[in-house]
This record gives structure tokens, sequence and C-alpha cells, in this order.
């Protein structure tokens, strides 16, 4: 039960307290980038989701068997990045495969998440969680924190996609538009999820 | 102890790296999709300017609608003859000939001819002036001068003179970018060739289009009498010329009593004058 709890609040963490593009700030790229229409964001989020999980299952026991145990954890980033990027691809293959219309619907976005830094974020987050002897991860906690981070990406992404389609109809002064005024609705987002602190340990108590 | 710290962590990486690549090299080669070359082919010939004009997503799309078979060659109105000479030759079909077209304003309606209703003070673009009981001017269907199709297009062959737009032929490449944007649909794809043209496109009753523009159609029937190849018909209260039939020789040019018909090539006489 204890443990249950502990991956409940993890999820929800992920989701909301340390949501990645809100609070975390990493995938700001992508964020910005494909945040204009729902569709979308959907789609890239859905990608990223996926990315996030199995490359999180692939890294955590490569680092906890071998990198570790031999004294190479210096070697981390680089090993990580190898992976995702080889991971990505092995995906796209097998999506375009056996999945044609998901791979139709992900399509540029898998390419791009490779060199995403949230995939990378979240593969080194949950290792450092599981150093932590305070959080102290173990496989499923790390597996509950990548998809709890990967839905919080989905939420931000589609809260965020619909302030942008508010702001196609607003008159905005011209120094403000584009860019500009993208970057101060994402910071007052991000701002009303600084509010959730302490939500999700309140909640669980 | 350095051999360990430095060829282990090599090895590690060089190991990783190399199950990765057989990996992903067995899977391309088990997961491999036939895609049909072709497309590639047909992409590297279209001019990749993605304007939409064939009614397909970019020119991907319609590179794989062709080599599908679900396409028509010939819809790639920026590239022309040539691309269609080349797609064919690609897809191995039978030589297509494509008759070239260039957009023009069916429109003359300058402020010398036309009255104004208000005095439009509105954000200056054509769909916004639209949007305001149909613009400033009495007439309904005339250009409203405020330069959408001029934004819009990519070659820099529209231009406003005297609050009328007008196309500079030989810079248009009939991508039907400015056809979509004017509100008025005033923009139409004419056949490339010396033909005359109705510069009207005003659909009300004679007496009506009379009296708000001085070089509009009235649908008075000299034209159609006039012309000795059948080519002029009246439709929706305007003259319409069928450029198929029409060999330019000017008869419908001389009588029109409204000075809206115009010989194509010759600089349209409202805006010269």
């Amino acid at each position: 039960m204890i443990m249950f709890k502990g991956l409940i609040s993890i999820f929800l963490a992920g989701i909301l307290t340390e949501n990645f593009l809100l609070s975390k700030f990493l995938g700001i790229c992508s964020f910005l980038g494909v945040s204009k229409k729902l569709n979308t964001s959907v789609g890239m989020s859905a990608a990223v989701i996926l990315v996030m999980l199995i490359s999180t299952a692939v890294t955590w026991p490569i680092y906890m068997y071998i990198l570790m145990p031999l004294g190479f954890d210096y070697l981390e980033t680089v090993v990580f990045i190898i992976i995702i990027a080889a991971l990505v691809q092995l995906i796209e293959l097998l999506l375009r495969k056996f999945m044609p219309p998901l791979y139709n619907s992900l399509g540029i976005y898998l390419p791009l998440i490779t060199t995403n830094c949230a995939i990378l974020g979240i593969t080194t987050l949950v290792i450092d969680n599981t150093l932590d002897p305070m959080t102290n991860y173990g496989f499923a906690e790390s597996m509950t924190s990548a998809f709890g981070s990967g839905i919080g990406f989905l939420v931000a992404m589609v809260l965020f996609s619909g302030v942008r389609q508010k702001m196609e109809t607003c008159d905005i002064p011209k120094f403000l538009q584009g860019l500009p005024i993208t970057l101060i609705a994402a910071s007052l987002l991000a701002v009303s999820f600084f509010g959730f602190q302490g939500l999700v340990d309140g909640m669980l108590g | 102890m350095w051999t360990y710290e430095i060829l282990v962590p090599v090895g590690i990486v060089v190991g990783i790296g190399l199950v990765l690549g057989l990996v992903l090299a067995i899977a391309a080669i088990i997961f491999h999709v036939p895609v049909d070359e072709r497309i590639e082919e047909v992409i590297e010939v279209l001019p990749g300017a993605n304007c939409g004009a064939c009614g397909y997503s970019g020119c991907s799309g319609y590179a794989t609608a062709l080599c599908e078979g679900s396409a028509e060659n010939g819809l790639c109105a920026p590239g022309g003859a040539e691309v269609v000479q080349k797609i064919s030759e690609v897809l191995g079909g039978g030589a297509v000939t494509i008759v070239p077209k260039v957009a023009m304003v069916h429109c003359n309606g300058t402020p010398q001819h036309t009255t104004k209703k208000m005095e439009y003070n509105g954000i200056p673009s054509c769909s916004a002036a639209a949007m305001m009981s149909g613009g400033a001017q009495t007439c309904q269907y005339g250009c409203l001068g405020f330069g959408d199709c001029v934004n819009v297009c990519e070659y820099d062959a529209i231009h406003i003179v005297n609050s009328v737009a007008v196309v500079q032929p030989e810079k248009c490449t009939a991508c039907t970018m400015c056809i979509k944007e004017c509100p008025k649909s005033l923009i139409r794809l004419v056949t490339l060739k010396e033909q005359a043209t109705v510069r009207c496109n005003n659909q009300d009753k004679g007496a009506l289009a009379n009296k708000v523009c001085k070089v509009s159609c009235i649908a008075c029937m000299k034209c159609v009498k006039a012309c000795e190849f059948d080519a002029i018909k009246i439709e929706n209260n305007r003259a319409v010329i069928n450029p198929d039939k029409c060999t330019a020789c000017g008869a419908c040019v001389a009588v029109c009593p409204k000075d809206c018909i115009t010989l194509y090539a010759s600089e349209p006489r409202s805006i010269t004058a």
C-alpha cells in the first residue's frame, strides 16, 4: 500500500509539481515549436511519452548494472544519448512496419525527439533519484516517473496549444507579435503551475 | 591502472555503439517497408514551393498521390509545362499537353469609375473591408484595392495600380494563391494567349451595374451579337468569353459601350488612361 501510494505521488508530481515543461524548463524547443495546433501537440506528446518510457526502461538497467558497478558513471550522458538516438530509430522502423497510421501521425516528431532534452532529462533524473537516499527509486518508481513526466508533457502541450489558439485572434501589439507573446504566455502558464507546489504531498499526506 | 580507466570506457561505448548499430541494421532489413522510389524522383522534379495549388498537402503529398495514381498529372500550376513533362517521364506515362494559364483580376473599377458609399477607415485589408457591408465601393463585386492578393503573391506578380489589382502575366506562375485570397473571387485563371476578356464581375442586372460603375458589364448583348465565333455568352448578368473559341479579333472590344472588354496583353485602358 505504501509502495502504491509512493508510485501515485511520483506520477502526480511528474504531471503537476515537477512538470518538465513548466517547472523544469526542459524540452522548451518542442513546447514552443509544435504547440500551435492541438493535433500536432498531441502527436508530439504521444511520441514523447512513448520514447520516455522505452528509453527509461533501457537506460536504467544499463546504468545500474553496467556503468555503476564498473565505476564509469561519468559516461552516463554519452551512453544515454547514443541509446536514445538508436531507440528512436528503432521505434521509427517498427512503427513504419506495423503501425503505419501511427507512424504517419507521429511522422516528423519522432526524429525531433532524438535531440529533445526532456528525454535525456528524464533518464538522468530517475538515475539521480535512484542514487539519492532520500527518494531511493527502484525500476518501478523510475518507470512511473517517466510515464508521469510524459503525461505532464502532454498536459502542458495541450493547455498551451489552447492558449495559443486563443491568441491567434487577439490584437497583439506589433513588438510582441510572434515569439515574445508566446514566451510571456508560457511564463504565465508556468507561474500558474507553480501553484501546484505542495499539492501532491498535501494530498497523499 | 590507466589502461583499465581508458580502455574499458572506450570499450563500453564502442560496444554499445556496435550492438545498437547491428540491431538497427538488422531491424532495417527485417522491417523494410517497400517505398515507391518514384515518389522521391517526383518530389525532385516538383518546384518545392508547397503552395497547395494542386489541392494536396504540399509537393510531397502531390508526389505520393501521383505515384499512387490517385492524382492527375498537370495539377502543378507553378511548375507549368516543363514540370508536367518531367513528371510524365518519371511516371512513364505519355506526353501531356498543358495549356499555360495566368491569373487575371476581373475588375477595372478604379476610383475614377466607381463611387463610394462610405469612407472606410478600418483595418487596411480586403478581407476586413469585405466584411464591412461589402467594402467601401457601391459595386458589391469590385476590387477593394487593399492588396491582400499582393501580400500572398510569392512572385511579385500582382500589384495595386490605381486602387485595382493588376497581374503581370510574365511574372505570374498561376499558383492560385491570390485566387484563394480574394474575398470577392475576382481573380480567375485564364488561358495564356491573345484573347478578349471581360474585366468585370458585376452580376447585378444591367441598370444596377450601370449605376455603380462606369466600366461595368451590363449584359447588353452587344458583344454576343458582334462575335462571329460564338465565343461570348451572358452568364449571371455578365458576359463570359470562351477562350477556346476567341480569336482576339477585337470586334467585341469595339462594340462594348462600357469599355469593360479588353484584349489580353494590352494594358487595361482605364488604368493607362
